[in-house]
C-alpha cells in the first residue's frame, strides 16, 4: 500500500487537481463574487475551482480503492539540465549577452542526453548562436544585446 | 454559383506571390516538422507565431495552416521509412508503410501516401467551401447562451475524444480555464491569481503556455527514451504505384476521405482519431484484411487520406464559430486575435478574403506538397537522420528567444520553464496536455459568454435550456459523457486507439 501510494499516476493526478481547485477557489474569495445576474470575478473561478476539486477527490478515491499505474521514473538529469539551461538562458541574457547565454543555453541542454557528445555540442552551441544573432538580433529585430550590459555592450 | 465567386475570391489572394510564397514556406516547414520525430505542429506553431505577428493576417494564417496539413504529409515518411511516427496521426501509417518498406516496396508506399493524401486534400476543401457559409450563418443567430452552450459541447467533444482517462481530460480542461482566467478580470479590472507580479496582469500568453508545455515538456518526456534511427531503404526506388494498386487505394482513400473529413468537423477530432477510425474500418470492410499489418497498401492509402482531410475540416470549426477542435486551432485561433481578428462567424462576411484566402491556399498547398515531396523524397529521409540530440537544443533556442520576443520580458522565458516543468509532469502521470490547451484559450470567453447570458437572463439559470439551440447543443454534450461512461462504448474507445 505504501509502494502504491508513492507512485501511482491517478493518485498523483487527483492530489494535483484537488490541491489546484482548492487554491482557485479560495484564492478567489477576496476578488468578490457577486451574483448570478452579475458575476463578480470570483463567480467563474469559483465554480470551476469547485469542479476541479471535486474531480480530484474522485480521483484520488479510485486510486485508493482501485489502484493505478505506477508512475515511471524520472529523467532527473535530463529534466535538470534542460531546464536548467532554460534558465539560465534567463538570468544571462541581458547581462552578459547572447555571446554568452546562447551557447550555454545549447551545450548545458545538450548534455541531458544520453547520447551527448562534447564536439557536435560546440559546434552547434556556435551555430546557433552565429544564426541567432544573425536572424533574430540583426534580421528580425528582437532587442537583444549580442555582448551584454556587464561587459559594456 | 456564389461558392464560384468565393473561390474565384480566395484564389486570387491566394495566388499572389506574397502569399503563394507564405504557403510554399508552410509547407515545406510542415514536411520538415512532420518528418522529425519528437517535433510537432503545436510546438513548431507556437515557435513561429511571434515572426508572424508582424505579418498580414492572411499570410500568416495561410503560412500556419501550411505548416498544420504539411506535417500530416511529412509524418508519413517517417513512419514508413523508420516505423517511428513523425507525427502522432501516423502511428497508424507505420503499421502497414513500414511493413511495405522492408519488402522494398518503400517508394511504392510514399508515393501512395502522397497521392491519398492530395486527394483528400482536393477533396475536404471542397468540403470546407460548402459547409463553411451555412454553419457560420446559422452561427450568426447564436447569443451569448449558445455560444456558452456551444463551447461546452467543444470541450465535452474534445474529452470524449481524447485518448486515455476521461476523469483526467475533464481534469485537464478544468485547468486550463482556470489558468486562463490569470490577468486582469475584464470586466471588473480586478487583477486574478497574479500574485502582484506586474508581468501576469495582462495574463498568460498562450504561447508561452503553448511552448512550455508542447516544446521542452515533450522534450525531456523524448530524451527519457532515445535511439539512434536507421532508414530501411536510403535509395527509394520505385515511386510511381502500378495499375493494380491504383485500383486497391481507389476505394480505401475515397472511405479515408470522407470518414476524416467527417471526424476533423467534429471538435475534438482532427487528423489522429481520423487516422485510427480508418484503418479500423479498412480492416473490416477490405477484401485484403489478412495483408493488414504486413503491408497492405490499403493500410497506408486509407489513413493518410483520412488523417490530412481531417487536419483540414478541423479548419471548420475553427473558421465558422471561433471553435477550437484541436490544440493547433487553438493556436490559430489565439494568433487570430492577436491579430485584432475576432474569432467566429462573423469573420466570412467581415473578413472574406481571409477566409476564402485561407480555403483556396489548402488547395495551392497540397498541390505543393506532392509536386514538391515526391521528387524531393531524399532529401526528406536524410532529414530523419538528424540526430535527436542536436535537434532539442535548437528548439530550445527558437523556443527562449520567441518567448522573449512576444514582449521583450526575461520573466516571460522563466514562465515558459515553469510551463516546461508542469508539462512533463503532467506527461508522467498521463494527463494530455492538449485539452489543457483548449481551456486555457477558451477560458475568457468561456466567462464572457456565461456572464453575459445570465446578464440578459437576469441571473436566471434556465436560459441555457430553454432557448432551444442552446439545450440542444448542452443535451449533446451531456449525452456524449454518458454514452463514453456505457462500458460497451468504453472498451470499444479504448480499441480505437489502440490499433496494433
Amino acid at each position: 500500500m505504501k509502494l502504491a501510494f508513492r507512485t501511482s499516476k491517478d493518485l498523483w493526478s487527483g492530489l494535483i487537481f484537488t490541491a489546484v481547485g482548492l487554491a482557485a477557489v479560495i484564492i478567489g474569495q477576496d476578488y468578490g463574487m457577486g451574483t448570478s445576474n452579475r458575476m463578480g470575478p470570483a463567480y467563474f473561478p469559483t465554480v470551476l475551482g469547485s469542479l476541479l476539486a471535486v474531480i480530484g477527490l474522485v480521483m484520488i478515491g479510485r486510486a485508493l480503492v482501485l489502484g493505478s499505474e505506477a508512475v515511471g521514473a524520472l529523467a532527473w538529469k535530463s529534466m535538470a539540465l534542460v531546464l536548467g539551461a532554460v534558465l539560465l538562458f534567463a538570468a544571462l541574457v541581458q547581462g552578459a549577452g547572447l555571446f554568452v547565454a546562447l551557447p550555454l543555453l545549447v551545450f548545458v541542454s545538450a548534455m541531458g542526453s544520453t547520447l551527448f557528445k562534447p564536439l557536435p555540442a560546440i559546434l552547434l552551441a556556435i551555430g546557433m548562436t552565429v544564426f541567432s544573432s544573425l536572424v533574430f538580433v540583426k534580421g528580425l529585430g528582437v532587442p537583444l544585446r549580442t555582448i551584454g550590459a556587464w561587459f559594456g555592450g | 454559383m456564389e461558392i464560384l465567386d468565393n473561390l474565384a475570391l480566395g484564389m486570387s489572394t491566394a495566388l499572389s506571390f506574397t502569399n503563394l510564397a507564405y504557403c510554399l514556406l508552410g509547407v515545406i516547414l510542415g514536411t520538415a516538422i512532420g518528418v522529425l520525430p519528437g517535433l510537432g505542429p503545436t510546438a513548431t506553431i507556437a515557435m513561429l507565431l511571434p515572426a508572424t505577428f508582424g505579418l498580414p493576417p492572411v499570410s500568416a494564417l495561410i503560412m500556419l495552416s501550411g505548416i498544420y496539413y504539411g506535417a500530416q504529409y511529412g509524418g508519413s515518411t517517417t513512419a514508413i521509412l523508420v516505423n517511428l511516427p513523425g507525427e502522432s496521426s501516423s502511428v497508424v501509417t507505420a503499421l502497414d508503410g513500414y511493413k511495405m518498406a522492408l519488402k522494398g516496396q518503400a517508394g511504392k508506399a510514399l508515393a501512395t501516401a502522397a497521392l491519398a493524401s492530395f486527394f483528400a486534400g482536393t477533396v475536404s476543401t471542397i468540403v470546407l467551401a460548402l459547409f463553411a457559409p451555412p454553419l457560420a450563418q446559422l452561427a450568426l443567430k447564436f447569443g451569448p447562451a449558445e455560444y456558452f452552450s456551444l463551447m461546452v459541447m467543444g470541450l465535452v467533444a474534445s474529452v470524449v475524444l481524447a485518448h486515455g482517462s476521461l476523469l483526467k481530460a475533464v481534469g485537464m480542461v478544468l485547468f486550463g480555464l482556470l489558468l486562463g482566467l490569470i490577468g486582469t478580470d475584464v470586466n471588473s479590472g480586478m487583477p486574478r491569481y497574479t500574485f502582484d507580479i506586474p508581468e501576469m496582469a495582462d495574463g498568460i500568453n498562450f504561447v508561452i503556455v503553448a511552448m512550455g508545455v508542447f516544446g521542452i515538456g515533450e522534450i525531456i518526456r523524448n530524451l527519457e527514451s532515445e535511439s539512434s534511427r536507421s532508414l530501411v531503404a536510403s535509395k527509394v526506388s520505385g515511386l510511381w504505384p502500378t495499375k493494380d494498386d491504383f485500383k486497391r487505394i481507389a476505394a480505401p482513400t475515397l472511405r479515408g476521405t470522407l470518414l476524416g473529413s467527417a471526424l476533423g468537423i467534429l471538435p475534438g477530432g482532427g487528423a489522429m482519431l481520423a487516422s485510427f477510425a480508418a484503418y479500423s474500418l479498412e480492416k473490416k470492410v477490405s477484401k485484403n484484411a489478412k495483408e493488414f499489418g504486413h503491408g497492405a497498401i490499403e493500410g497506408v492509402a486509407a489513413p493518410e487520406a483520412a488523417n490530412n482531410a481531417g487536419a483540414q475540416t478541423s479548419f471548420i470549426p475553427m473558421l465558422t464559430l471561433g471553435i477550437p477542435s484541436n490544440p493547433v486551432m487553438a493556436l490559430m485561433i489565439g494568433a487570430l486575435i492577436i491579430q485584432g481578428i475576432q474569432p467566429g462567424p462573423a469573420i466570412m462576411t467581415e473578413q472574406p478574403v481571409l477566409f476564402w484566402g485561407i480555403i483556396a491556399s489548402m488547395w495551392i498547398g497540397n498541390f505543393f506538397l506532392v509536386v514538391l515531396n515526391l521528387p524531393l523524397i531524399g532529401l526528406w529521409a536524410k532529414l530523419i537522420t538528424v540526430p535527436y540530440q542536436l535537434l532539442y537544443p535548437a528548439i530550445l533556442v527558437f523556443c527562449a528567444i520567441g518567448v522573449f520576443s512576444l514582449n521583450n520580458s526575461i520573466f516571460d522565458v522563466y514562465l515558459m520553464a515553469g510551463f516546461g516543468l508542469i508539462g512533463y509532469i503532467l506527461l508522467k502521470l498521463d494527463c494530455e496536455p492538449a485539452p489543457m490547451l483548449l481551456g486555457f484559450i477558451i477560458g475568457p470567453m468561456l466567462e464572457e459568454y456565461m456572464r453575459r447570458a445570465l446578464l440578459l437572463s437576469r441571473g436566471d439559470y434556465t436560459v441555457f435550456v430553454t432557448r432551444p439551440i442552446s439545450a440542444a447543443m448542452l443535451f449533446v454534450a451531456v449525452a456524449a459523457l454518458v454514452v463514453v461512461l456505457l462500458p460497451a462504448v468504453r472498451s470499444k474507445r479504448d480499441e480505437a486507439f489502440q490499433e496494433e
